[in-house]
């Protein structure tokens, strides 16, 4: 019973509370790392861990945790976890962690992060917590991989490297009929412009969230 | 009533046994993982090689490495010898590319210390190779690069990489634009003296016809970068340049 009473706990963050296009948080490796889409999968997936970890690690210390001390017992659980995401992604994806590169390491700043430990972990059981920053991981990582999508695909041509499009220098596929790519979709502009019209969209289908 | 987490004591014994805790879980996991991440820099620097001396699966503006399965067995296939240079002595040492250049540098900062300089003989259609691993300064942090050259120091490839140079301006040294620029470019003048390569922002041949101007063009908005890609050049190539005389002589 448990299980379906908290689904909501999934469910808002991937839409209607989305931690990036309504709460405007982790927007600077939402603009970064998105070239690809398989570095945003990646992105996706390291902050999913960090942050249901890193929830569940709060919350089941969140009656010891001295208050004073709260915030820098929430980096040092969320550093550890990020270096250790780090040194696995250096050990059995090492192209995939030059990629990221310091992006990892930045994953520390994510808001969404500290955001999620203070406002919900701090104050919920365990398995709540879990729930929480799966969800909202997933609502930062969908939106990461639909910019992902659209760039690489209308930048390079390709998704996840298939050349999903034809060959551009070889002119098969749709190239034949004399399309490119457009080169500006894989610079960090283009991840904005994208969001925006994400966030357009999602407004005009759910006006409540339009703010005054 | 004062709750017992908010006592100074609780405290502070709490972020001792917290620190001591994540300490030891993260030096735990640093040791378990080294030799896999050791490997995959050693890979690594097998990938530059090759790149530097034209063997690797590059597309149009697309950098791309020859794949970790496959890099030892062409390293050991084009790579027909490593050589180690220490002054006049040139000794061959199979594991020549093992060397740590930094520690190398650091260690020359003593007079009387002779560096060990590392040199690569490639070999592919016949032709030679000589690849030369080089490090220095950017702007923010290092900056390494690898250079195949033929016996007359004219460069024949290159790979650049850095540690944390500015995306989009500084880092930009490891894409295609910047890095095909060298090729061709000579390290000599016409005279036959080492003068390394500028990296030049007024320079008059932009789009780089001139291969013996020992000049390419520079990245806008990266001067710092660039000032330390020509200084690597010039400080870490020099050292190289007697056994290129020599190489010529006989």
């Amino acid at each position: 019973m448990g299980l379906f009473k908290d689904s909501n706990l999934i469910t808002d963050p991937l839409a209607d509370n989305n931690p990036v296009t309504i709460q405007v948080l982790g927007i600077c490796s939402a603009l970064a790392i998105t070239a690809e889409l398989e570095a945003s999968i990646v992105m996706a997936i390291a902050v999913m861990f960090v942050l249901g970890m890193g929830n569940v690690v709060i919350s089941l210390m969140r009656n010891i945790i001295p208050s004073k001390i709260r915030i820098i017992v929430q980096l040092i659980i969320v550093a550890a976890l990020v270096i250790i995401v780090d040194l696995v992604l250096k050990a059995f994806a090492y192209q995939l962690s030059k990629t990221l590169s310091v992006f990892v390491g930045l994953i520390i700043t994510n808001c969404i992060i500290m955001g999620r430990f203070e406002a919900f972990a701090l104050a919920n059981k365990p398995w709540r917590s879990f729930l929480d920053g799966i969800g909202n991981a997933a609502g930062y990582g969908i939106i990461l991989v639909i910019v992902g999508f659209f760039r690489e695909l209308l930048g390079s041509g390709t998704l996840l490297g298939f050349k999903v499009l034809g060959d551009s220098i070889e002119k098969t596929g749709v190239y034949a009929y004399g399309y490119e790519n457009n080169g500006f979709m894989l610079l960090a502009p283009m991840a904005l412009i994208t969001l925006g019209i994400i966030i357009w969209i999602q407004r005009n289908k759910n006006t409540a969230l339009i703010e005054d | 009533m004062e709750k017992r987490t908010d006592k100074n004591s609780y405290t502070i014994l709490f972020a001792v046994v917290m620190v001591v805790v994540v300490g030891s879980v993260l030096a735990f996991a640093a040791s378990a993982l080294k030799p896999n991440i050791d490997e995959n820099k050693r890979l690594e620097k097998q990938q530059n090689i090759l790149y530097a001396m034209g063997v690797n699966d590059n597309t149009e503006g697309v950098v791309a490495m020859v794949s970790t399965d496959k890099v030892a067995e062409y390293f050991s296939k084009y790579i027909v010898k490593q050589l180690v240079i220490k002054g006049d002595d040139v000794r061959v040492d199979d594991e020549a590319y093992l060397i740590d250049i930094k520690k190398e540098q650091a260690a020359a900062k003593d007079a009387s210390y002779e560096r060990q300089l590392p040199l690569f003989l490639g070999k592919k259609d016949g032709k030679i190779f000589y690849i030369v691993p080089i490090r220095g300064k950017g702007l923010w942090d290092a900056i390494w690069a690898y250079i195949a050259m033929d016996e007359n120091m004219i460069v024949q490839g290159i790979f650049f990489d850095h540690k944390g140079e500015t995306p989009g301006l500084g880092a930009n040294i490891n894409q295609r634009f910047f890095m095909d620029d060298f090729i061709g470019e000579h390290l000599l003048n016409a005279k036959g003296e080492f003068v390394g390569i500028a990296i030049s922002k007024s320079n008059a041949d932009p789009i780089n016809i001139d291969k013996t101007d020992n000049e390419v063009d520079a990245i806008a908005g990266a001067t710092i970068t660039g000032d330390g890609v020509a200084a690597m050049i010039i400080s870490e190539l020099k050292v190289y340049s007697s056994y290129f005389i020599h190489l010529k002589n006989n």
